[in-house]
């Protein structure tokens, strides 16, 4: 089969590992091969944390430059920062809340504009979906459900092999009890808000 | 139950890397393991850690990686089927008795896990640890996936104990930190309970013994190398006059790359998983059969330099390169992109490079270095050495660990770092060879591992420094592991033994000895003054737990601050401690109290004494 590769990047603490393994449980279960890789060796100390998924027939559990089908942000800047994995043909899903990496607080960068940055990305991919997740998770009722609002708009794009029914069923094989509930509301709504942000 | 420890076999489940290992070693029926931790190898370790609580599995955290290993040998050399794991730099710790083990040997099997990191995504070098099988004469073993990372530690102990040497066992980060697909297979009964037979003439290394045990050791070699000739996991794949000669993850590229390049029907793969000895008649039989020969492999060009040396005993002048091919080097680690380029190059495939966007216009996204944590007390310690030494012209020798990312401005207290204990070794010379003031910065567990020595060292040199310890309490920046400072009964850890780093530093004889508790900043900056106007060695204890390790832990919370309205905006507080609960909205310092931990440490700095705690109601 065809191969599709995810890149999803985020910030330390945003539970990018946890979408990742969801993702690769439903992989499992619909019996689609798929190799990935993450670099997380500073997550919790703020750093950036990246993960690579190859679904489908590839033995490689990394990405090039240029390369990745679909991007994932959990952050604005760093989906600004991966534009390099993207290519004119790359769909591109941003959460649109910034975290401020302290180098900013401390005056040693500049934040991006929101505004130039989506503009940015528009133009230089097939497609940006960008709305703030962070304010989705936090009406799911559950603030640090980021990661599954993303997940509901990536399965959303269709890019990937796998079926709602099947990640939101990976979803309850992963992710805790108590936050089941709250999770899959945030997976519907991170996947609506997908469906109506179109550009 | 642990899942490395599940009689399940045939089950599939989607594993790290190191799980992946870690669950082939139960496989295979180890029974004993030790580590010292080190990333990408960390899990690893967990992994045992977590399953030796439910089952007659021993492991330990060593207090380094030359101990892990000493204490894996003697286990295996009462029988016991062992395994001590390590990073690529550990190993360079163990070597010491990596050298002379390869003489003497092991009755169990014994692996060595060495945890390469190419790029250095967590490390202070990339060194290629296939060298060290060279060097010790010693089988090494290396797999390019993880179900055959999996596979390969039966492999690896099955021929161990048919040598009766260790075996090295090589990954590199992309092994250790991928997930796939692993299938169970069924679990060997451990024997865990060993014993030792006296046999002095073959296991006391004098140098009569020694001298017999090299040649053994050369015969090993020989066997071993007729094993790498038939092994199952050096593999010839396709057929035609490219010839491939990958290992490790480059193997993955060079497969896809075969694929994405539709030359399947051109080339031949030789993917080389038994890496020392290297299998000497299958290479050369594999370069009589191709035109051209590329070598895809990270690091040094350890294969390579083998392969030219294998044609030129048969007199084969085709073609073989490596290292000079496209971009291919021996720095960091590869893509696929990069190897798939240098294979169309080297063959003169016809291929286009997928266009890159143009990130010319594309503004500076900024960094986003990992940062102490918010409430971490190192910030704190930190903060009052540099206020204590105002003014002094100083040297701040410093360590691995968390605090390594004291580098960083605004804090930028660390000025010199080789390997693990190089801080305080490294204050010796600083402190004979310069009048500057010397401060070094070690952690608790560093300490332990490689510390101590060097401060003997300074107390038999009378050097003239002051070592900060930052005991946190744990190991914090590999994931929070136990060391020998730590209480493991706060764990519900029954049966440790606890050193105090106290009573070590006073009993090797520093003079002068002092305990702060860092986020009492007045206190803290008036001992440290007093500490490093001492002439001699001076030691400093900086004890306050790691602010990730107390919220793990579920410690009672402090309340956060916020900065209140008598701010005048002087920013002493996010300029000199860039704590990352700080941010500015409106042009104004706030503080994120979901990120606070309470240290109260800014609160103490600022001048207008504006920061105060978050009022229960508020």
């Amino acid at each position: 089969m065809d191969t599709t590769k995810l890149v999803i990047v985020a910030v330390g603490g945003q539970g990018n590992l946890l979408a990742s393994s969801v993702l690769g449980e439903a992989a499992l279960m619909s019996d689609i091969p798929l190799h990935m890789s993450e670099i997380h060796g500073m997550a919790q100390r703020g750093g950036v944390v990246e993960s690579a998924l190859v679904f489908g027939d590839a033995h490689s559990t990394i990405i090039s430059d240029g390369e990745a089908d679909i991007l994932v942000g959990f952050e604005p800047a760093e989906t600004l920062r991966a534009i390099n994995k993207c290519n004119a043909d790359t769909v591109v899903i941003t959460n649109l809340a910034p975290l401020m990496p302290f180098t900013v607080n401390i005056g040693q960068g500049v934040y991006p504009d929101l505004a130039q940055l989506q503009d940015l990305i528009r133009s230089k991919t097939r497609k940006l979906i960008a709305f703030n997740a962070a304010s989705l998770a936090k009406e799911a009722g559950n603030s640090l459900a980021v990661n599954m609002v993303l997940l509901g708009a990536l399965v959303q794009t269709g890019v990937l092999p796998l079926s709602k029914e099947t990640v939101q069923e990976a979803m309850r094989r992963k992710t805790k009890a108590a936050f089941l509930d709250s999770n899959l509301k945030a997976f519907e709504m991170g996947f609506k808000a997908a469906e109506s942000n179109s550009d | 139950m642990h899942k490395i420890l599940m009689e399940s076999p045939g089950e599939k489940m989607l594993m790290l890397g190191n799980e992946a290992i870690a669950r082939g070693a139960i496989e295979a029926g180890v029974a004993f393991t030790s580590t010292y931790p080190g990333t990408p190898s960390s899990e690893i370790s967990l992994n045992f850690f977590q399953a030796s609580q439910e089952s007659d599995l021993y492991f330990e955290y060593s207090s380094n990686e030359k101990v892990a290993l000493e204490v894996s040998a003697a286990a295996a050399n009462a029988g016991l089927r062992s395994m001590a794991v390590m990073k690529h730099v550990g190993l360079n710790v163990a070597a010491d008795a990596l050298m002379t083990l390869a003489y003497v040997g092991v009755k169990g099997g014994l692996v060595i896990l060495t945890a390469d990191d190419p790029f250095m995504f967590s490390s202070q070098n990339e060194q290629d640890n296939r060298y060290y099988a060279k060097l010790s004469g010693l089988p090494l073993v290396e797999p390019s996936s993880v179900p055959e990372a999996k596979e390969l530690v039966g492999y690896a102990l099955d021929i161990s104990e048919q040598l009766q040497e260790p075996v090295i066992f090589r990954t590199t980060t992309r092994i250790n930190h991928s997930t796939g697909v692993v299938t169970f297979g069924k679990l060997k009964p451990r024997k865990t309970k060993g014993e030792f037979a006296k046999d002095p003439l073959n296991l006391v290394t004098v140098p009569a013994v020694s001298r017999k045990l090299h040649v053994k050791l050369l015969e090993n070699y020989d066997k071993a190398k007729a094993l790498s000739e038939t092994s199952p996991f050096n593999i010839i794949e396709g057929d035609g006059a490219m010839g491939i000669i990958c290992n490790g993850v480059s193997y993955n590229y060079v497969r896809d790359a075969v694929n994405d390049l539709k030359i399947s029907d051109r080339v031949r793969v030789l993917r080389i998983g038994f890496s020392h000895p290297l299998p000497e008649k299958m290479i050369k039989a594999f370069l009589k059969s191709c035109d051209k020969v590329l070598v895809v492999e990270e690091g040094e060009p350890y294969m390579e330099e083998a392969a030219k040396a294998f044609a030129q005993e048969e007199k084969l002048d085709l073609p073989i390169n490596g290292k000079t091919v496209g971009k291919l080097t021996r720095l960091y680690e590869y893509s696929p992109a990069q190897v798939r380029e240098a294979i169309a190059g080297y063959f003169d495939v016809a291929y286009q490079a997928p266009a890159l966007p143009d990130l010319s216009d594309v503004p500076a996204v900024p960094q986003r270095p990992p940062t102490l944590c918010a409430g971490c007390s190192h910030r704190a310690t930190y903060y009052e050495v540099a206020k204590a030494a105002e003014g002094m012209a100083t040297i701040y020798p410093t360590d691995i660990g968390c605090y390594t990312l004291g580098l960083l401005p605004p804090l930028s207290m660390a000025d010199f770092l080789l390997c693990m204990g190089s801080s305080v070794g490294t204050a010796c010379g600083f402190s004979k060879a310069t009048d500057q003031k010397v401060i070094a910065f070690i952690g608790d567990s560093t300490f332990f591992h490689s510390g101590i020595p060097g401060l003997v060292n300074a107390v038999f040199n009378n050097c003239n420094f002051t070592l900060v310890i930052l005991d946190n309490g744990t190991t914090a920046m590999t994931g929070h592991q136990p060391n020998p400072g730590v209480d493991m009964e706060r764990l519900n850890l029954p049966g440790y033994g606890r050193v105090s780093i106290e009573k070590v530093v006073k009993a090797i004889g520093v003079p002068h000895v002092t305990v702060i508790k860092p986020y009492k900043v007045k206190k803290s900056i008036e001992q440290i003054q007093e500490a490093i106007s001492y002439k001699g060695v001076s030691v400093i204890i900086s004890e306050e737990v790691c602010a990730l390790y107390a919220k793990a832990l579920k410690l009672p919370r402090r309340k956060p601050f916020r900065v209140s309205e008598k701010c005048q905006n002087h920013r002493d507080c996010i300029e000199g401690l860039a704590c990352p609960a700080f941010y500015v909205w409106n042009e104004r310092v706030k503080i994120d109290a979901d990120m606070c931990t309470g240290c109260a440490l800014c609160a103490q700095i600022c001048p207008e004494n504006a920061i105060l705690p978050v009022k229960a109601d508020a």
